[in-house]
């Protein structure tokens, strides 16, 4: 047992939050939004630059070898400036595609790419109708002389407005929700019969829906065995996203009680009430409590062990969901009025938190499938 | 960072497994899975088991006839025994007054009392509330007054667990009721319960049983050598142990044994023709708790590591708060959830009938009148030993800085 971080593991924290410190301050995260896609170009560039697009790829494939505690410190620190490229879409769940079920000609044409931030990626999975359910894919893959023809619409494709290279699921046999049946296939969204329409969400990254109606593909892995790479896709961005939302609660529960310590009410700082005291407490033991949870996900969204890993990661998901919401609620509740601004930047962590919450399947989704497995 | 056990803690706790399994008294091992409190008889007799190993003090140094463990095997120690519904050890003698001797006491002390402590062969109550001072420790009034090589003490103490019991009994009395701050005119003694002038009287609690007391002092005669620490300074001895007390207070162990305790009882209890195991909103309710569970389960592997590393910096980690805070309202709703599935029979308080021997049919299983009795108990775990109010009061000003 051992929680200490490695000397590598607390310089890459250190030198992750001196460059976010620097480059992060709030208004600057507003001109990073207002560049095309919503995020900054410049800081893809430096984060290239400081090794973190390689982080999870094997050193063989160009990368450094990085595992989950070093996603989670990387995720964690993007989440106390709520950071918005698209480390997750790219590093985080295309790689994991590309890592799990990508040739090795595939790696060695992709990796480098985005190791040296050139190619940005999104996985497009999820479909109108599928909800959280990742076996229903309706989407169709048909074989077109070597490669393959997709048919059918992504829903919700987070920096899908903006990726140079596509991951799509598509079915290549089977009924829709058969869990055989399903491929991942390269796509080039300039290719002809990709439309995107692109749209912010509510955190203001931006995401799109994708129609394809006989678009060139590229199989990635083996076609009709996609659903276990999706699982462990989803598992990651779980993880992720967990050490993300941790993040975010730190700054949140930070600047609440910076708050309660400076504004002045009935003459006297608001923090000095027993009941905001105390709510703030509350705020801290559940970030704390998510923390741990997070720190799990980091260490089994590697493990081979798959019941034990599903289980662990919905456990997080779970845990995790609730302390958020709990934690960002109470911080725009400590707040009052300027919580409720969008010039504040509480309401962009909330905002944040509200959509990490219902990524990767929410709670009362990940809550239910925990409670199918109890013996 | 690993958060798996290495091989040596996986060996260690099969040993202790095995250990508890081959030598916990059946009887006591039944009745504490039925629910039921383990009796001063129960405590001594397995104690005393654990003690021949030197395991009974588990969190003292072997000088002091500890097994001189590291934080993470008392865990793991804790663990075992409350997962196999072995009795806690005594509290008062192992994590309160131990410590306290074996920091502040002076070798006299520590030679006359630690091996009985081990060995529960004294049991210890602590003598700290009081009718004034409860949260408030600090206002406490009883009264010791110096008189040649004695303190003479009058005063009442309240809420004082197992008194009636008692062979000795430390306090923090008032030595100086006229220093400039109310913390620094107390003193920490040790009196012998069997002192004239003593009077103990029951407090019956909410779950009908006799554990709490007052002890009323009146002209109670303690030699100065009884006392712990300077006098006057009995403030510092006191934060110390309310320190110590707080560590391992988490009972994660107990917490898992009640979940499982609830999903064993609920594949027996029928609900409308089927188990209750198989109701989906039973089932959500046991998986919110293991998630629960699970990650208090980590920030104390953390709180624990944290002490590991910093060992002597003397600097309280701010997650010892949250683990009182969520450990006793975890054991707290765990036990309320087997009490639930005890349903209608949770609410007899048939004890007595169904220990008398009887040519009556049976009336029914005793655990789900004992959950009901542990869980009126366990009202006072977030109680004592710090209110969670108090916990968050804590907080706020130490951790967050408010």
């Amino acid at each position: 047992m051992d929680f200490e971080f490695t000397e590598e593991q607390r310089l890459l924290r250190e030198s992750l939050d001196r460059l976010l410190g620097d480059s992060y301050a709030f208004a600057k995260r507003k001109t990073y939004l207002a560049e095309p896609g919503g995020f900054s170009r410049a800081m893809w560039a430096q984060y290239a630059e400081m090794g973190l697009l390689g982080l999870p790829f094997a050193e063989a494939d160009g990368g450094f070898g990085g595992g989950g505690i070093e996603t989670m410190v990387v995720m964690e620190a993007l989440g106390r400036v709520i950071a918005l490229e698209p480390y997750l879409a790219t590093v985080v769940l295309a790689g994991t595609a590309l890592k799990l079920a990508g040739s090795a000609a595939q790696k060695a044409a992709l990796i480098p790419q985005i190791v040296d931030g050139s190619l940005r990626l999104a996985v497009a999975h999820g479909e109108r109708q599928a909800r959280y359910d990742l076996n229903d894919v309706i989407t169709t893959a048909t074989r077109s002389g070597s490669g393959w023809r997709l048919d059918g619409s992504k829903s919700v494709v987070t920096h899908g407005d903006s990726a140079d290279r596509l991951i799509v699921s598509a079915r290549v046999s089977g009924e829709r929700h058969d869990a055989d049946g399903i491929g991942l296939f390269l796509v080039d969204p300039q290719a002809s019969g990709v439309a995107r329409r692109a749209y912010p969400m509510r955190d203001g990254t931006h995401a799109a829906d994708i129609a394809l109606s006989g678009v060139d593909a590229e199989a990635l892995g083996e076609p009709g065995a996609g659903l276990p790479v999706i699982e462990r896709v989803v598992e990651a961005g779980i993880a992720a996203t967990s050490a993300e939302a941790v993040g975010a609660m730190e700054t949140m529960l930070n600047m609440t009680v910076e708050y309660m310590k400076t504004r002045v009410q009935f003459g006297k700082p608001i923090g000095e009430n027993q009941a905001l005291q105390h709510r703030a407490t509350e705020m801290m033991i559940a970030m704390e409590q998510g923390r741990s949870l997070a720190m799990l996900a980091a260490v089994m969204v590697e493990d081979e062990n798959a019941a034990q890993r599903r289980h662990d990661l919905s456990t997080t998901k779970v845990g995790v969901g609730q302390a958020a919401r709990f934690v960002s609620q109470n911080a725009v509740q400590l707040h009052g009025g300027i919580g409720m601004t969008d010039e504040y930047a509480v309401g962009h962590y909330f905002r944040r938190c509200m959509v990490i919450e219902h990524s990767f399947g929410d709670t009362a989704y990940h809550l239910a499938k925990l409670a199918a497995q109890i013996a | 960072m690993d958060l798996r056990f290495s091989a040596e803690e996986l060996a260690f706790r099969d040993e202790l497994r095995a250990f508890i399994r081959d030598n916990l008294p059946a009887d006591i091992r039944d009745k504490l899975r039925l629910g039921y409190a383990a009796e001063k008889e129960d405590t001594v007799r397995w104690q005393r088991i654990l003690n021949k190993r030197n395991w009974a003090a588990y969190l003292w140094p072997q000088e002091w006839g500890g097994p001189g463990w590291t934080p993470i095997q008392r865990m793991i120690f804790l663990e075992e025994n409350q997962l196999a519904n072995a009795p806690d050890m005594q509290v008062f003698n192992i994590t309160m007054i131990g410590p306290v001797l074996i920091q502040f006491g002076t070798d006299e002390q520590k030679q006359r009392f630690l091996p009985r402590a081990a060995n529960v062969d004294d049991w210890w109550c602590q003598g700290f509330s009081e009718p004034g001072a409860g949260s408030d420790l600090a206002a406490l009034k009883t009264a010791a007054r110096r008189v040649g090589d004695e303190y003479v003490v009058n005063g009442q103490k309240i809420w004082t667990s197992t008194a009636h019991m008692a062979d000795w009994c430390f306090c923090l009395v008032r030595t100086d009721p006229n220093a400039p701050k109310r913390q620094m005119g107390i003193s920490f003694l040790l009196i012998d319960m069997k002192t004239p002038g003593i009077t103990v009287r029951p407090i019956i609690s909410i779950d009908g049983t006799h554990h709490l007391n007052e002890v009323f002092f009146d002209d109670v005669r303690v030699p100065v050598s009884m006392r712990v620490g300077e006098e006057n300074k009995g403030w510092d001895v006191a934060k110390y142990l309310l320190g110590n007390e707080r560590t391992g207070i988490a009972r994660i162990g107990r917490s898992k044994e009640r979940l499982q305790s609830a999903k064993d009882k609920a594949r027996e209890v029928m609900q409308n023709g089927r188990p209750l195991i198989d109701d989906p909103i039973f089932r959500q309710r046991l998986a919110q708790f293991e998630v629960d569970i699970k990650a208090l389960d980590i920030t104390n592997l953390r709180v624990i590591s944290a002490h590991d590393k910093n060992k002597g910096s003397g600097r309280p980690d701010p997650l010892t708060s949250v683990l009182k805070i969520k450990g006793t309202e975890l054991l707290q709703s765990t036990t309320e959830m087997v009490m639930d599935v005890g349903g209608p029979l949770s609410m007899p308080d048939w004890a007595a009938e169904l220990q008398a021997l009887s040519n009556e049919p049976e009336l029914g299983p005793a655990w789900p009148a004992e959950t009901t009795r542990s869980y009126l108990m366990l009202r006072a775990a977030s109680i004592y030993g710090g209110t969670n109010e108090i916990m968050k009061n804590i907080v706020s000003k130490a951790v967050l800085g408010l």
